[in-house]
Formats: C-alpha cells, sequence, structure tokens
C-alpha cells in the first residue's frame, strides 16, 4: 500500500466537515473557536500536502501565515468572549447579540 | 508501508480529537481533545517532511493557542458542562450535521471527480511539478523557509506584524476594565461539577 496525497486530501476533508459540523451545532463560544481553528488546521494539512506532492515551498509558507492569522484572530476573538462572558457567564452564541450598539 | 501505519494512527487521531471538541459538553475536555487533534496534525506534518511547521504547529497551537483557551475557561469559570441534551433551538443539530454532511460531499466529490483521476493526486490536478519555488532536498528546510518568506513574501510578513499589533492593541482596548466595575469570578466550590 502506497500513502498517495489523496489520503490526505481526504482527511483534510473529514476535520473541515468536522469542524464546520461542530461551528454550526455547538452553542458555547469557546467551544465554536475551538471548531475554527479545527478548521484552520485542516486547511493547513491541504497546504502542506500539496507543497510536498509538488515539491514547492509556497504551500509552507502559506500555512506560516497561516498560523499568524490565526493567532491574531484567537486574541482578538477571545478578548470579544471575555468582555460578552464577563458580564453573563451562561451567555451562548445568541447573546454575542449584545454587542449590537 | 510505516508511512502507512503512522498516517492511520495519526488520522485516527486527529479524527478522534476533532469528534471530542464537538462533542465534550465541557469546554475544557474540548480544549484538551483540541491539543490531542493538533498534535496528530504536528506528526501528519512530520510524515510530509514539513518538520519545521510541525515543530510550530506543537509550540503555537498545542502550546500558545490552547493555554489562551484554557486560561479564559479558567479566568471565567465557565468550566461547566453544558447541558447538551437540550436543543434550545429546535432543528438547530439536524440542521448543522445535514450542512455538515452535504460539505463532506462536495469537498469529496471535488477530491475524485476533478482532474483526470485521483490515482496520480495533486500531479494530475495542477498537471505539473513546481517551477516557481522548488524544495532543494539539499539545504535546510529552514533555510529555505526563511529565505522565501524574507525576499518574495516580505510585503505579506510585514503585513502580518502589523496585524499583530493591531490584534493586541485591539485585546486590551476591548478587556480593560474601565469604571472600575467588578469582573465576575466563581465562588470557590462552585466551579467544577
Amino acid at each position: 500500500m502506497e500513502l498517495t496525497e489523496t489520503w490526505y486530501l481526504v482527511l483534510s476533508a473529514l476535520l473541515f466537515s468536522i469542524g464546520a459540523t461542530g461551528l454550526l451545532i455547538r452553542r458555547n463560544p469557546l467551544v465554536m473557536f475551538m471548531c475554527v481553528e479545527l478548521m484552520l488546521n485542516a486547511v493547513n494539512i491541504t497546504f502542506v500536502t500539496f507543497s510536498n506532492s509538488l515539491r514547492d515551498l509556497t504551500g509552507q509558507t502559506a500555512v506560516f501565515f497561516v498560523l499568524v492569522v490565526a493567532a491574531a484572530e484567537v486574541v482578538v476573538g477571545l478578548s470579544i468572549v471575555v468582555a460578552v462572558l464577563r458580564r453573563n457567564p451562561e451567555a451562548d452564541a445568541d447573546d454575542i447579540a449584545a454587542l449590537r450598539g | 508501508m510505516v508511512n502507512v501505519i503512522t498516517f492511520i494512527i495519526a488520522g485516527a487521531i486527529v479524527l478522534g480529537g476533532a469528534l471530542g471538541v464537538i462533542g465534550f459538553p465541557n469546554p475544557v475536555h474540548a480544549a484538551l481533545s483540541l491539543i490531542a487533534s493538533f498534535f496528530g496534525v504536528a506528526v501528519i506534518f512530520t510524515i510530509q517532511e514539513a518538520h519545521f511547521l510541525a515543530l510550530v504547529q506543537v509550540v503555537v497551537y498545542a502550546g500558545a493557542i490552547v493555554v489562551l483557551f484554557l486560561f479564559v475557561i479558567m479566568l471565567l469559570g465557565v468550566d461547566t458542562a453544558q447541558d447538551l441534551r437540550t436543543e434550545p433551538l429546535v432543528g438547530q443539530r439536524s440542521l448543522g450535521l445535514t450542512f455538515g454532511a452535504i460539505l463532506l460531499a462536495l469537498t469529496l466529490g471535488g477530491l475524485f471527480l476533478s482532474g483526470p483521476g485521483g490515482e496520480d493526486g495533486a500531479v494530475a490536478l495542477t498537471g505539473q511539478e513546481s517551477v516557481v519555488r522548488p524544495i532543494d532536498a539539499e539545504r535546510s528546510q529552514i533555510e529555505q523557509l526563511g529565505e522565501d518568506l524574507f525576499t518574495r513574501n516580505i510585503l505579506a510578513f510585514q503585513a502580518t506584524a502589523l496585524l499583530l499589533t493591531i490584534a493586541t492593541v485591539g485585546a486590551v482596548v476591548l478587556v480593560r476594565n474601565k469604571g472600575g466595575e467588578d469582573l465576575v469570578i466563581d465562588e470557590p466550590g462552585r466551579s467544577v461539577e
């Protein structure tokens, strides 16, 4: 048995779908953020797979930038979640509507 | 053959961790299975000879980002299990699962039905190997990655520096406690159930 790119891409598709499903069905904002991270990781697997199979470094550079953007996104997202949960520790996704001015 | 076995074990950890994230009612357990999933992804990177990225994956994702999640969970004391049996929004779960299944079918369909067949994978999709920035097997990967980052992608690199600065300032502004309003901190003894 040989390990082809298809295996990695199927794994990536599964991981992305699990992340997207979790984002849709969970109501805790923290868990929703974790699901976004799962989706970003699925994309990273795809980038590295094509980088490896096409012998091109650009995919790995893209993963690097995805990492940076994910870190920035988590910082800002979590601070919004902290601001909302601080007022109401039982808040779920619907209560983010309280941010409306 | 060794690679196949490693891939299957790592893939099982990745998918099991991901299912744990969306399945555990307690956010702390979800964060811990997220770590498992990230480690699995790091192993997948290692199989594909992206050693530097595997290292960064463990340090940044499993280290920094999940610790940030756990820190927020503990700081706010929201580490109580959510009741997953009731469904506050009727039909949300079935609709979510349906959309997830449709997404999976579309991605797998795009993977297997596009190009001249799935046998040759990526090469079949685009036709040929890289001519833009080929990986030189003789030189170390981190050296090549740094070179690519600081020559071709220097503008994007500077943009990320700006982005990180803005994110840090934004986080400080958002969480700053103005007006002396008290933090809601959970009482001792209430936290874990």
